[in-house]
């Protein structure tokens, strides 16, 4: 399927505003210099939903993501073929650069800078975007770790070493510090499968917060969290895009053969 | 340990008698005349302090830049191959260096000099005749030895920093520069500083390419030009025909200062190396 079908459903009951895709991959081929990773994946990303991601592990789901903001990229080797649009534009057209201050990215595992303060990680971003005015930084730094859900927890030492934070909390100021840059949308790529159950549910209620100012994606493993938190899930397998569509039509009545083994678990 | 502690009490009792007659002065006179056994070791220690300041200088940053280059934008092949020559380098036997100091590097210093004081004379560093061999040249020379350690330690290192920090910091919109500038670099500062110090620790002991450009004169001359010595030039050069006991001690106590100092670098290198490895 090189193109997709347009989305059936409305986000949410009743509401007509038209949906519009933040993010849209069209007929996406990728590897590493071997055989192909990700081949004719189409799927659209839209404005201010969540969509996951889920999928076998190896079946691409990182690589996908990361096609996305062209940190794919960055590896050696990387191929990389077909469209990718940021609101209807060509993302090869944009500098990289520019690109990665729209589309934010969390990794896997946290990640915060160990040489940098929990307040010049969140900085980091505004930093080199070259804001210079400290009050202007120190704002938007308060802004993102409030929106982070984080603020109450290090206001009172923003000058102690990310790094010393617990798993959760790290992952959270990875949230903040791709938050400060305003980004247009934010993908996420397993975030909690480092995290325990407590600091996943935290991650999971700030993601359900932010997405009403922003897009966003996320990778999971975990199918009760994609059904928690997502709008639309897209089911990979083996580098393909198997079905994409409204969260619970995935669960409850997939249209794939190869969808329906997944979730109920005869499959990876 | 027990060895170095040997070898210091060996080298203290054979340069009593220079330690009795001179005390402390003995770090700070100028003068040394083995004629008038009168012994300064001021003009080897600013020599060896001079020319191994000056072979970082040069070394540091070319060296960091070249591990930059081959970990960060050459492709693999390319890093490889040169990585590979630099370590060649290492290998080369100081005289050969030396050798290749006197026959290429030493009239290549002669003929650019007079445009060095044209240019720069108004700077108390480059005044004075052409020699070609003095501090400058052996500077240059240490740089070449020192290059290759500050080189491969420095691509370790870097090689060393985690991809994840790399990418965090370019998902954030940062350019290949601002990566290195802002994660690379900070992470691999405590590395970096290591080797900057057993840099500094091979150009300090460093005898025999040293001694044949440096001129082995000893003055202090604020000038890189003029001509000067090393401590352990001296020591290499007079100890066979040392013409008395207050002599052969005084050569003994420059060694036992050179120790010291090498003692003390590596010893910071160390520091840094520990620290590097705490925090991986
Ligand atoms: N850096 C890489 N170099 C080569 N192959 C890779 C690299 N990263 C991932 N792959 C391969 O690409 C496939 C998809 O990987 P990935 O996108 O990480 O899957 P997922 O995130 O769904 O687990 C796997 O077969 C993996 O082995
Ligand atoms: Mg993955």
């Amino acid at each position: 399927m090189l193109t997709e079908k347009p989305p059936q459903h409305a986000a949410a009951p009743g509401t007509v505003v038209p949906e519009r895709a933040t993010l849209e991959v069209r007929g996406l081929a990728a590897g590493y210099g071997g055989p192909l990773v990700l081949r004719s994946v189409s799927l659209q990303i839209l404005e201010r939903q969540v969509t996951a991601i889920i999928g076998p592990s190896g079946c691409g789901k990182s690589t996908l993501i990361r096609c996305l903001n062209r940190m794919h990229e960055v590896l050696p080797g990387a191929t990389l073929e077909g469209e990718i649009l940021l609101d209807g534009r060509d993302v090869m057209g944009l500098d990289p650069v520019l690109l990665r201050r729209q589309v934010g990215m969390v990794f896997q595992r946290p990640n915060p800078f160990p040489s940098m303060s929990i307040f010049d990680n969140v900085a980091a971003g505004l930093v080199l975007n070259g804001v210079r005015d400290r009050a202007l930084v120190a704002e938007k730094v308060e802004g993102s770790l409030r929106a982070a859900a984080l603020w109450d927890e290090v206001k009172d030492k923003l000058k102690a070493p990310g790094v010393g934070l617990s798993g959760g909390q790290q992952q959270r100021l990875c949230i903040a510090r791709a938050l400060a840059v305003e980004p247009r949308a934010l993908l996420l790529d397993e975030p909690c499968s480092a995290l325990d159950p407590i600091a996943t549910g935290r991650i999971e209620e700030l993601l359900l917060e932010i997405k009403k100012t922003l897009t966003l994606c996320i990778v999971t493993h975990n199918m009760q969290q994609a059904a928690r938190v997502s709008e639309r899930t897209a089911f990979m397998l083996m580098g393909e895009l198997v079905e994409v569509g409204p969260t619970d039509t995935i669960f409850t009545k997939p249209s794939d053969k190869k969808t329906e083994d997944y979730i109920t678990g005869r499959f990876g | 340990m027990a060895v170095t502690a040997v070898l210091t009490w060996q080298l203290a009792v054979n340069s009593a008698l220079t330690w009795k007659q001179f005390g402390w002065s003995f770090l700070w006179s100028s003068t040394w005349d083995p004629v008038r056994e009168v012994y300064g070791a001021l003009p080897f220690i600013y020599g060896t302090a001079v020319s191994s300041g000056l072979a970082l200088l040069l070394a540091v940053p070319i060296g960091v830049g070249c591990a930059i280059f081959l970990v960060e934008l050459a492709p693999k092949r390319v890093a490889e191959i040169c990585a590979f020559i630099i370590e060649l380098l290492a290998a080369v036997p100081s005289v050969i260096l030396g050798l290749m100091g006197i026959f290429v590097l030493v009239p290549v210093v002669r003929a650019v000099e007079p445009g060095l004081t044209a240019g720069l004379g108004w700077l108390p560093l480059f005044q004075g005749e052409p020699y070609g061999v003095g501090m400058l040249t052996a500077g240059l020379i240490l740089s070449l030895m020192v290059l290759p350690y500050i080189t491969v330690i420095s691509r370790e290192v870097l090689l060393a920093v985690p991809r994840s920090l790399k990418e965090a910091m370019l998902a954030l919109g940062a350019t290949r520069w601002e990566t290195v500038m802002k994660v690379s670099l900070p992470y691999a500062r405590p590395g970096i500083a290591g080797a900057v110090f057993l840099a500094l620790g091979r150009a300090l002991g460093e005898t025999m390419a040293v001694t044949m450009v440096i001129g082995n004169t000893p003055q202090i001359k604020a000038s890189l030009l003029a001509p000067g010595y090393s401590m352990a030039s001296v020591i290499a050069n007079e100890l066979a025909e040392a013409s008395s006991d207050e002599h052969l001690h005084s050569l003994i106590a420059i060694g036992l200062v050179l120790l010291g100092i090498s003692l003390v670098v590596n010893a910071a290198a160390r520091a840094m190396i520990g620290l590097l490895e705490r925090r991986a």
